[in-house]
């Protein structure tokens, strides 16, 4: 079975601070996607129970720089090969760009059988990539994966809805998005580490899937991007826990909070 | 004319997006369709056409069964140009957020999703969504000609609704059936909790040193008469279920008023409480930053404040 799994680098959000109601971006490192993790365990787990399978993570990005160590890093968790989609043009791109480009990419790579995604980018958290990948494929897909069994020609898929927990099950090949009560990605050991480098890693640009820049031009205009105001009253209450306990009651009763 | 169309699995959040959906077809010069999927549908007519409705589409089509989200993808896709919509307003459920972008690949679309406001601005629809993990949010203008909107649920306050007229079209729709199949659907386990209509909420976090000790934060919702929730930190030790987790990964909520109980103050959490009517928080790190989004802050160990709060509270 061929897994292909895509993740992709964000900011590392932890550390963005704000000033001003402006994020400041300078100095944030690079960091792989979490729910990204929770796609690559579970592919290296199928590979792994499936046998004679392997695993591709793929990735798209404006820099090599920016992406050279998720890339590292899923080598390491255990994925046997990388394709990397690098081009400039990728830099302002959307949601929709980035799935015309991985769409392409899989058709250039040519057999897949799953496609993995997180269900949420850890910055923009859309989930819009997965199910517009599985449009463009003509596949079927599945959301919100907590199990992923594969047997015969499909899969069985458990996953997790607002209200239920559905089963499914699919033929392949098929679009998959996990979210993270699936499994606790492992980390990888020094060993792996130092053998990641050695794996097949594959470097494209736009033009070699055939697309041109104009195909990931943007169609979403950021008009503004600011933290929110909020107008909080920020009373502390003090003293000992007994009388901050009845500040507090007393502050819910005023407040019309208690006492309706 | 050109058309708004609103679908929803949910009745309750399709109504809420009709109503809102009437008011920016007014102000667009645009009608307003829904559509709704499934045996007797048409039924409910009534109700959409007496929150703003024009047309109701329906389709009783066996492909639709199990709501499958290619084919209904591909349903709404056939709706949109038998109605002429431009614009289609889908809630943000997991079920319609899988869904919008779909759509919207299938139209050749721009899509937004987890919608927190849509506002007319010159003319064009200007959505609101957080970015950079719920630190910033970010005004989207979609520059193609088809728009699809996926919008949290409970963003609009259903007020004095314009009735449209509400007739029934059956769909002409072309369906196969997909080729996922639904095997099973079972109720999710534990109390149902739905913590997007919870007036008042208490969030528990890390500050529980054990998962016996979150009882303090139970019976003290218990006495204040408040949901559970917790931060995702928690759900992930499996002390709380995930409907318990609060937070960019799981509810935004809007209660009257939130305590938040040994949390923190991360944005992946606060992004879903920020709209809360009161806060209040109970921290020992007085830098929490928790205290900053705080109407009422106690700086204190909560296992001496909880005890004492539903002391108090009893003696009311």
């Amino acid at each position: 079975m061929d897994i292909v799994v895509s993740v992709k680098t964000n900011l590392d959000l932890q550390m963005i601070r704000i000033k001003n109601r402006e994020p400041v971006l300078e100095a944030i490192p690079y960091k792989t996607g979490d729910l990204d993790k929770n796609a690559v365990e579970a592919a290296l787990q199928l590979r792994d129970a499936v046998g004679d399978s392997k695993v591709i993570a793929l990735t798209v990005a404006e820099s090599n720089r920016k992406v050279r160590e998720t890339i590292k890093e899923v080598l390491a968790m255990g994925a046997d090969e990388a394709v990397l989609i690098v081009d400039p043009a990728l830099e302002s791109t959307d949601q929709a760009g980035v799935a015309r480009t991985l769409a392409a990419a899989l058709q250039k790579i040519g057999s897949y059988d799953l496609v993995l995604f997180g269900e949420g980018s850890s910055d923009d958290y859309s989930g819009q990539v997965g199910p517009r990948v599985a449009e463009l494929l003509g596949v079927p897909q599945i959301g919100y994966a907590r199990k992923i069994t594969a047997g015969g020609a499909g899969v069985l898929v458990e996953r997790s809805m607002d209200e239920f927990i559905e089963t499914l099950e699919a033929p392949l090949p098929a679009v998959l998005t996990v979210v993270s009560e699936i499994n606790e990605p492992r980390i990888p050991s020094l060993m792996n580490i130092m053998k990641a480098g050695k794996k097949p890693t594959e470097e494209w640009s736009l033009a070699d899937l055939g697309l041109d820049p104009a195909a990931v031009a943007s169609s979403c205009e950021t008009l503004s991007n600011l933290a929110e105001e909020q107008d909080r009253k920020h009373v502390m209450l003090e003293g000992g826990a007994v009388d901050q306990a009845a500040g507090l009651v007393n502050a819910l009763l005023k407040e019309g909070i208690l006492g309706r | 004319m050109a058309d708004i169309l609103v679908y929803s699995e949910k009745q309750a959040a399709a109504l809420e997006l009709v109503f809102k959906g009437k008011e920016l077809g007014t102000a667009l010069g645009m009608g307003l369709s829904a559509a709704a999927f499934g045996p007797a549908v048409a039924d409910s007519a009534g109700a959409f056409g007496a929150h703003g409705a024009d047309r109701l589409f329906v389709s009783e089509d066996p492909a639709l069964e199990g709501l499958s989200v290619d084919v209904v993808a591909e349903a709404l896709a056939q709706v949109a140009r038998e109605a002429g919509a431009t614009m289609v307003l889908i809630a943000s459920t997991r079920r319609g957020k899988e869904l919008a972008p779909r759509l919207a690949q299938k139209l050749g679309a721009g899509c937004v999703t987890d919608v927190s406001s849509l506002v007319l601005t010159d003319g064009s629809l200007v959505a609101s969504r957080y970015a950079f993990g719920g630190n910033t949010v970010a005004r989207e203008n979609l520059t193609t000609e088809l728009k699809v909107f996926a919008v949290m649920p409970k963003t609009f306050e259903i007020d004095g609704p314009v009735a449209g007229a509400g007739a029934v079209v059956q769909a002409a729709l072309t369906l196969q059936p997909s080729a996922a199949k639904m095997v099973s659907r079972r109720p999710k386990e534990g109390d149902a909790v739905n913590l997007d209509a919870a007036e008042r909420i208490l969030g528990v976090g890390r500050g529980f040193a054990k998962r016996d000790d979150v009882g303090l934060g139970e019976e003290l919702a218990a006495v204040l008469g408040a949901e559970l929730a917790c931060t995702k930190g928690l759900s992930d030790f499996g002390w709380l279920p995930e409907d318990r987790v609060i937070g960019l990964s799981g509810a935004k909520t809007k209660p009257d008023f939130y305590l938040a109980v040994g949390v923190s103050g991360q944005i992946q959490h606060t992004v879903g409480i920020s709209s809360a009517k009161l806060i209040a928080a109970i921290n020992t790190d007085k830098d929490a930053p928790i205290f900053q989004l705080a109407d009422y802050g106690i700086v204190g160990d909560l296992y001496e404040v909880l005890p004492a709060l539903v002391e108090k509270l009893k003696a009311l």
